[in-house]
């Protein structure tokens, strides 16, 4: 592996998008983006997650190889992540209680967020080192956040026009993302 | 008898049409969009969804009575990743061409939040034969999903379907259908159409009644 660290957080940010570009974490990039004071915690939030899930599977990684179980792999990611949310769910409890009865559900959700298990194993498909790893992990946040809050301002904004009412509701968000995820392949290339 | 099979018909439809996971209720997009590049695709990771989703709901359902209700969630996760790790090794040694086109989206069965939904909702509250028929019901109903996405986007992505040409060499084939934003925009086609037809046949009454006034 030769990307450099600039590289993969340029090109996890923007050009492939983990939301609009490998359809990872859509639940929550549906569900959530309704509201931009919302949207940008969540982002946070789940940038956290990933960080620390990123990390533990790191070093967990190289313990599974030196003792040749990787069968084990997804399993104890998945226990990993659990464990994270658990952790960002305690620490938003004692220190922003109305934060966190405004992401409800979808907090412990997060566990199911398909981009957090997405940083772990592609991570250990493309075999990053550790500061690769972390970069990776960041630049997926950020660009997981960067979809949510740019979706939510956007839906922000359709509440005052008048849409068929047909086309509400998710198919719209469907269409919305649609264009968003056209405009992101611009950057396409950009990483190098 | 009777009454038993139609209970049973009925626990089946339910997840293949009313409750269909994707069109009614917008679950497990993830997989939904990325692997829906190809009819062949569409359908490999549909039957590997409905393994996954049958064998964890018959164990949740049979572990019901001594899974202590906190720890639950973590129980059903620990069982769903134990039947994605048996799929993920019986692809690669079945179609290493397959399991490279899928990619990580194998594993990433794991956090399909139908197969989670269903063990919290359905086969943590019933006997593992209901349980299992519903959740066939509902792995059925999400592969029609995939397909239907899968399909489209093939034929008009690439002009083939389920790797037949269609239209022969003329075919200029629309390649964005193959590109992310059109799985969001061909999925956003089949939800409008979807509550178009919903819409259509709920406001008949309610317009008969209008036009008697």
């Amino acid at each position: 592996m030769s990307e450099t660290a600039f590289q993969i957080f340029v090109n996890t940010l923007l050009a492939n998008n983990f939301v609009l570009a490998m359809f990872l974490g859509l639940c929550p990039f549906l569900g959530v983006s309704g509201k931009l004071d919302t949207a940008f915690p969540m982002g946070i939030a789940t940038t956290f997650v990933m960080l620390v899930a990123s990390l533990c599977a790191y070093g967990l990684n190289l313990l599974l190889t030196a003792f040749n179980l990787e069968f084990l792999r997804l399993i104890s990611y998945i226990v990993i992540i659990a464990s994270a949310v658990q952790l960002v769910e305690m620490v938003l409890k004692k220190y922003s209680p109305g934060l966190f009865r405004a992401l409800g559900i979808y907090l412990p959700l997060i566990t199911t967020n398909c981009a957090v298990l997405g940083v772990a194993l592609f991570q250990t498909a493309r075999e990053y080192d550790f500061v690769q790893s972390v970069v990776f992990a960041v630049g997926g946040g950020a660009g997981f956040t960067l979809a949510l809050v740019l979706m939510a301002s956007v839906r922000e904004r359709l509440q005052l026009s008048n849409v068929p009412d047909v086309a509400q509701g998710t198919a719209l968000s469907l269409m919305l993302a649609g264009i968003l995820s056209l405009s992101f392949m611009g950057f396409a290339g950009l990483g190098g | 008898m009777n009454v038993t099979t139609t209970r049973g018909w009925d626990e089946f439809m339910e997840g293949v049409w009313r409750q269909n996971p994707v069109f009614v209720m917008a679950l497990g997009m993830c997989p939904m969009l990325a692997v829906t590049v190809s009819g062949v695709n569409a359908l490999s990771m549909g039957v590997a969804t409905i393994f996954v989703l049958v064998c964890s709901c018959a164990l949740v359902s049979l572990m019901r009575g001594i899974t202590p209700k906190e720890v639950r969630i973590a129980v059903y996760i620990v069982i769903i990743a134990t039947f994605v790790t048996v799929v993920d090794y019986a692809i690669q040694a079945i179609s290493l061409a397959l399991y490279d086109a899928l990619g990580a989206f194998i594993q990433l069965i794991v956090v399909n939040c139908i197969i989670l939904g269903r063990a919290e909702a359905h086969a943590s509250k019933n006997p593992p034969l209901p349980a299992m028929i519903n959740a066939a019901g509902m792995g059925i109903g999400f592969t029609i999903g995939l397909l239907a996405l899968g399909t489209v986007r093939e034929i008009l992505g690439a002009g083939t379907l389920f790797g037949v040409s269609l239209f022969g060499a003329g075919f200029q084939p629309w390649v964005i259908m193959l590109l992310p934003p059109g799985g969001f925009f061909v999925l956003g086609a089949w939800l409008l159409l979807f509550s178009w037809w919903a819409r259509r046949n709920a406001g008949k009454p309610v317009k008969e009644a209008a036009e008697n006034v």
